[in-house]
């Protein structure tokens, strides 16, 4: 299902122009630092922008086209709404909650128990919303949009508000969202975190603008985006756990490039995980060295050299079909020739599991 | 101990008491959803005509209502036209002139309970599929509830305690337009200070009871959603 969204909206000291068309597969993370629009194109979106001008299609369905007068009203839209609050009705239980969306779904693909069960709420049904945690009420909202069975499931920074205990409860749900139910998610945030461990791709917001838009291990390491410039940029690797080093207390992955080696993690063999590298915990070398306390070694293609600052350069690297960075020295890079195309190795000083 | 004319008085209060409730209800619903939510400029002028009968010597209102309703006013007029009577000194006539100086009473308080329901619960009701009138009756009214109560109750209370304006359109005139307020009024000018008393003290207990039992309910509510 492919989702074409284009927008233009005119505020006080505010525009947004927006024109993305993603595949919807997995979650989309809608990213960009706080007052760069990500909220407001949720909501056009959600048809809750009336002055929004523009055009959506979801799949075969047009919501909104403004050159032709369409525009479906937001409770014909068949989208769930994640509000940053949660915004549970006060004058209604959690129970009551629940079945006002229940009520008016107009089919079912999930029932009130699935939900109540796959959200981990059956225990405060009777309560009412007033006496729930943060976490607890985000949990609900999300129960509550489910049983209205959206295609598209739109949320507006879900994780904002939560402690880190709340946040590492609710990530798991949200985790399974996608392959449980194949819906459609667009997910707001301003948390790279929260887009290393959930998003398969990535719209990046700034000002009202796209900056990009692509596949997660793309768009972390785009040379042209400011991520990969920042000091924390990070590329994601997806491997599969193959083993555990009793020995020396390892667990070894595996990806399309190779393998990688990492304090020991509890997770079962066969578990796809992703993992984070660090451009600066990144080094080149023209031969894997055979004395180095650095254990992972992994063959890679330089493909873009770009400058960072006076003294360094960003180089996106290519390990088969996984895009990695590292950020090294112009002198490094000139005595050792790293030029596009060469064939090299990237030893990785360290690698964190994404959890 | 009640006279023939007083239980007749006092069953046209509650007549019109109620009835004025239910329209200015109707009538002021509308009226005070459209001043919470509107960004028009004109919106205080509006607001000011609402609020006129709450500063305005009830007399002047009765003056220009009587004009209006009599056989040469508009409002009469089109009442003839259409095969009536004029509406001066008519029951109908004191509902119209009840519902005019008992609006402020009704529209302030539903505007207030409109204007602090946060707009996002109306639009998280709508992406969870609740059209525009669903949402009317399944959010805004149970969400304003406090402020239905005190309409009614102030609406009810304050039309049973107008003097002034029933004075000028209804004429007094006893089992058809006549009024507990003006009925105590006559009382007294008779020097029937037993009737008076009788009269007064219930119309006094009454009003304490209603605001009581609006206050205590709607203190129970606002506990209930805290």
């Amino acid at each position: 299902m492919s989702i074409e969204v284009k927008f233009q909206l005119k505020q006080r000291n505010f525009s947004l122009i927006v024109e993305i068309v993603f595949q919807e597969k997995g979650i989309t993370a809608l990213f960009g630092p706080s007052g760069g629009g990500k909220t407001t194109l949720l909501r056009c979106i959600a048809g809750l922008e009336p002055s929004a001008q523009g055009y959506l299609r979801v799949g075969e369905t047009i919501w909104q086209d403004d050159s032709k007068h369409i525009f479906v009203p937001p409770h014909k839209r068949s989208i769930g709404y994640i509000f940053q609050g949660a915004v549970l009705f006060p004058h209604l239980s959690v129970c009551g909650n629940l079945e006002f969306a229940l009520k008016r779904a107009n089919e079912q693909r999930i029932s009130f128990d699935e939900a109540v069960e796959f959200t981990g709420i059956s225990h405060l049904l009777e309560r009412r919303t007033n006496k729930l945690s943060g976490g607890e009420r985000q949990r609900v909202a999300l129960a509550r949009a489910l049983l209205t069975s959206p295609e598209f499931l739109l949320m507006d920074e879900p994780l904002a508000a939560l402690d880190r205990e709340s946040k590492a409860q609710l990530m798991p749900y949200i985790e399974q969202l996608h392959e449980t139910l194949s819906i459609a998610i667009l997910y707001v945030t301003h948390s790279i975190e929260e887009v290393a461990h959930l998003a398969e791709y990535m719209v990046l917001l700034n000002n009202g603008r796209v900056q990009g838009n692509g596949k997660i291990s793309e768009m972390l390491t785009s040379l042209e985006l400011p991520l990969a410039r920042s000091d924390n940029a990070v590329s994601i690797i997806k491997a599969m756990v193959v083993k555990h080093d009793k020995i020396y207390n390892l667990t070894c992955l595996r990806f399309d490039g190779g393998e990688i080696l990492l304090p020991q993690e509890k997770c079962n063999i066969g578990k796809i995980v992703r993992v984070a590298v660090h451009a600066r915990d990144v080094s080149l070398v023209w031969e894997p060295p055979k004395q180095s306390s650095i254990l992972n070694v992994i063959p890679v293609v330089i493909k873009e050299v770009s400058v960072l600052n006076s003294a360094q350069v960003l180089v996106r690297l290519m390990a088969v079909n996984t895009f990695l960075l590292a950020r090294i020295t112009k002198k490094s890079a000139a005595v050792l020739d790293v030029v596009p195309g060469r064939q090299m190795y990237a030893q990785v000083k360290s690698v964190s599991l994404i959890d | 101990m009640l006279h023939e004319d007083d239980l007749s008085a006092l069953w046209i209060t509650f007549q019109l008491a109620s009835i004025t409730t239910i329209i200015l209800l109707l009538v002021g619903t509308p009226l005070a959803w459209w001043l919470a939510r509107t960004h028009w400029r004109g919106k205080p002028i509006v607001e000011a005509v609402v609020a006129l009968p709450l500063v305005l010597p009830p007399t002047v209102l009765g003056f220009y209502l009587l004009v209006a309703l009599g056989p040469y006013g508009p409002v009469g007029a089109l009442s003839i036209a259409l095969g009536g009577k004029p509406l001066a000194f008519t029951f109908t006539g004191l509902v119209i002139g009840s519902v005019l100086y008992s609006l402020p009473f009704v529209v302030q308080p539903l505007q207030d309970a409109f204007t602090a329901i946060e707009t996002h619960f109306l639009e998280a009701a709508a992406t969870l599929r609740a059209s525009p009138v669903d949402i009317f009756f399944s959010i805004i009214i149970p969400l304003a509830r406090p402020g239905f109560l005190t309409a009614t109750v102030l609406g009810f209370a304050h039309t049973v305690g107008e003097f002034g304006v029933v004075l000028m359109i209804g004429g007094n005139i006893p089992g058809r337009t006549q009024v507990l307020s003006i009925a105590i009024y006559d009382h007294v000018e008779n020097l029937e200070y037993v009737q008076a008393h009788w009269l007064a003290g219930g119309l006094l207990i009454l009003s304490f009871v209603m605001l009581v039992t609006g206050y205590t309910i709607n203190k129970r509510f606002r506990v209930l959603n805290s």
